[in-house]
C-alpha cells in the first residue's frame, strides 16, 4: 500500500557478522481464531442456524434486549439459545434463562472480549439444527471485541439513549463491523435530552446505509420491527 | 486491553515461523494495523515487550506501519484515503461510502532473523 505510513520504522542493525533475514510472512495476526470462526460459520450454516452477536458497551442494556427477544421467540415457538460472556458471575444467564431459552455462561475471568474458541466450548452437547437462532452476548466493551469474529451470521452493535449521541463517531471501529445497531432505553429519551435524530446521523456517517432500530425492553416499544427485521434475516 | 491477546496471537505465529529455522532468533516483526482495527499503539508495545520474555522473541523489535482507512467512491470511481474515520464519505465529492478498502488491517507482515548467539 503506496499511502501507509510507518509510525515509527527504526531499523536495527545486526551485531557484526549477523546477517538478518526478512522472513516475508504476510498473514492476518488473528489467523487462528479467523480460521476457526470459519470453520464454525460453516457448521453454523450447515445446521440452518442464525447465529446473532450482540456487541455493546456494559450497561447498554444488552441483556434487557435480548431476553425480550428470546422470549417472544420461545412464545412463537422457535427454537432458540443463547451464551453469554461476563469477566465474572452468572447473573446474566440466570436473567436470560428467565425467557424459557437454554442458556449458557461465558466467564472470561479478566478478558474483556470473547474468542471463537471459548464460544465453541460452550456449544457443546447442544444440537445446533435444532435451533433457529443462537445469541451471543458479548462482553460489554466497544472496542476489544471488534477484531474478534465468532462465526456470527449477524453482528448488532447497541447503543442506549444515556451514553450520548456521539458513541458511534467516539467508537467508528466496532460500528463499522455491525450489520445492524439498536439503540436501546428509547423510554428514556426525553429524561436523557437524547437527540435521536443526531445519532442516527452519526452511525450514517460511520456506517452509511445500516439499519438502525430503536427500541425500548422495557415498554416493548420498536421491538415489533426488530422482530420482524431478525425473522426476515432468519429465512434468508 | 485486547491488546494483550493480540501480542500473545504475534509472538506464537512469530515462534512458529522462526522455529522452521534452526540456529535463528527473532531480532524484529513488523506490523500491519489499520486505523479501524482498535488497536492501541502504546499497549501493544507494553504487552509485546511482556509476552517476549522466556520465547525465541526475547529482546525483540515491534515495528508498526499504520494503514490509514480507504474506501472505494462509487461517484468518482476511485479508491479515496478518509481525512477522519468519523465520517465515512468520498472526501473528494461528499458521496457516502461503506465500501471499505483499506484501514481493518492486523497483519504480521514480516519477521527480522539473525543468528542466534552460541551458548
Amino acid at each position: 500500500m503506496s499511502h501507509s505510513r510507518p509510525i515509527r520504522s527504526s531499523s536495527v542493525q545486526p551485531p557484526r557478522g549477523q546477517s538478518p533475514r526478512i522472513l516475508e510472512v504476510r498473514t492476518k495476526i488473528l489467523k487462528k481464531n479467523d480460521e476457526l470462526a470459519r470453520a464454525m460459520r460453516a457448521e453454523f450454516e450447515a445446521a440452518g442456524v442464525v447465529v446473532v452477536n450482540l456487541v455493546s458497551s456494559p450497561g447498554t442494556g444488552k441483556t434487557a434486549f435480548l431476553k425480550e427477544t428470546l422470549t417472544r421467540l420461545v412464545k412463537a415457538g422457535e427454537p432458540v439459545a443463547a451464551v453469554v460472556g461476563d469477566l465474572e458471575t452468572d447473573n446474566d444467564a440466570q436473567r436470560l434463562a428467565a425467557s424459557g431459552a437454554p442458556v449458557r455462561q461465558i466467564m472470561t475471568h479478566g478478558l474483556c472480549h470473547l474468542e471463537a474458541d471459548m464460544v465453541k466450548a460452550h456449544l457443546e452437547g447442544w444440537d445446533l439444527s435444532s435451533l433457529r437462532y443462537l445469541f451471543i452476548e458479548n462482553v460489554g466493551n466497544l472496542v476489544c471485541p471488534t477484531s474478534w469474529d465468532l462465526g456470527e451470521s449477524l453482528r448488532v452493535a447497541l447503543l442506549s439513549v444515556t451514553e450520548g449521541e456521539d458513541k458511534p463517531l467516539k467508537y467508528p471501529g466496532l460500528f463499522n463491523t455491525a450489520d445492524v445497531a439498536v439503540i436501546t432505553k428509547i423510554d428514556l429519551t426525553e429524561a436523557c435530552d437524547f437527540n435521536r435524530a443526531l445519532a442516527r446521523a452519526n452511525i450514517e456517517a460511520v456506517r452509511p446505509g445500516m439499519r438502525v432500530f430503536e427500541t425500548s425492553a422495557k415498554t416493548g416499544a420498536g421491538m415489533d420491527g426488530w422482530m420482524e427485521w431478525l425473522t426476515r434475516a432468519g429465512q434468508a | 486491553m485486547h491488546e494483550l491477546s493480540i501480542a500473545t496471537y504475534v509472538v506464537d505465529l512469530a515462534t512458529q515461523h522462526a522455529s522452521q529455522h534452526e540456529g535463528s532468533r527473532v531480532a524484529a516483526v513488523t506490523l500491519r494495523v489499520g486505523s479501524l482495527s482498535c488497536v492501541h499503539e502504546a499497549a501493544l508495545r507494553f504487552s509485546f515487550d511482556l509476552v517476549c520474555e522466556g520465547t525465541p522473541l526475547k529482546g525483540a523489535e515491534l515495528h508498526i506501519v499504520a494503514v490509514p482507512v480507504s474506501v472505494w467512491c462509487a461517484a468518482c470511481q476511485a479508491e479515496r484515503e478518509l481525512p477522519s474515520i468519523q465520517r465515512f464519505a468520498c472526501p473528494v465529492c461528499g458521496a457516502p461510502s461503506a465500501d471499505i478498502r483499506a484501514g481493518r488491517e492486523l497483519d504480521l507482515e514480516s519477521i527480522e532473523l539473525v543468528e542466534a548467539a552460541l551458548p
